[in-house]
């Protein structure tokens, strides 16, 4: 029963991998920006699914929480708020299709042959670390990037209030 | 192909995928929605790494990076809305003025 259960987290983690990669080549192909952030957040959702397999649990929790809600519903109401329909709606690729193509099939390529070809570090037993193991590591080593993240925060806040007022002094 | 590996590969892939939609798609909300794929990529490689070696460093990584979309959203939509406002269009190729 033990072997069955981490068996079967292991497939879950397959599954979870490969719905998100078919997620992400959906928002390639579909046509509506609604249709690909729907996409996406499927895709960050499975990501989270992984995260959580892998036992990294407060990282799968802040994915849905920020990037789900945050983030991709200030995208859902962008979309709703810019319903234009132009040129880009009737035809999705820009001329660049045939070489930007070309250009992933060769970088993925490139990496799988490394990856059938190089050296592997041997896999070791994954080591689980925990939230409180993160917490000390994250206010006692990277305390400065904690508060940098701040200052980046009221950076953003401040260039997008900028951003809006300038534009109103121009038009 | 062991766990990691596969999922570094869904990490290069996707990252792939996002970095082709930055390229063939016209929609500008569409390639912002592709730059996230990307960092999603970016951050799986770091939580898979991280959990291999049993460090901390990478999920505290993947936290400054779930930082930095955020601002990067923040900023990237109102400068989109005034694209819009201006042309009233979401393709790109009708800001190839923009250039220089």
């Amino acid at each position: 029963m033990e072997a069955l259960l981490q068996n079967l987290d292991t497939l879950l983690v397959y599954v979870f991998g490969v719905a998100a990669l078919v997620a992400g080549a959906l928002m390639i192909v579909l046509r509506h920006p609604m249709q690909v952030a729907m996409a996406l957040i499927s895709a960050m959702v499975f990501l989270g699914g992984v995260y959580g397999l892998l036992g990294v649990h407060f990282i799968a929790a802040f994915q849905v929480l920020i990037y789900v809600g945050a983030v991709m519903v200030f995208m859902v109401y962008a979309i709703m708020l810019l319903d234009v329909r132009d040129k880009s709606y009737t035809q999705r690729f820009s001329r660049f299709l045939v070489l930007g193509i070309a250009g992933a099939v060769i970088f993925v390529g490139v990496l799988v042959y490394g990856f059938a070809h190089g050296q592997h570090a041997s896999a070791r037993a994954s080591v689980s670390f925990g939230l409180q193991q993160f917490a000390s590591a994250f206010l006692n080593e990277y305390w400065l990037h904690f508060e940098l993240t701040s200052v980046l925060l009221v950076a953003a806040v401040v260039a997008a209030m900028a951003v809006i007022r300038g534009s109103k002094r121009h038009g | 192909m062991d766990k990691l590996q596969f999922l570094v590969f869904v990490s290069v892939a996707l990252f792939a995928l996002g970095l082709l939609g930055v390229i063939v798609r016209r929609n500008l909300l569409v390639m912002l929605m592709c730059m996230e794929l990307m960092l999603n990529g970016v951050n799986l490689s770091l939580v898979s790494f991280a959990q291999q070696t049993g460090t901390a460093s990478g999920a505290v990584l993947v936290f400054l990076i779930f930082v930095v979309a955020a601002a990067e959203i923040a900023v990237a939509i109102p400068i989109v809305l005034l694209l819009v406002r201006r042309k009233r269009t979401l393709e790109t190729d009708a800001y190839s003025d923009l250039k220089g």
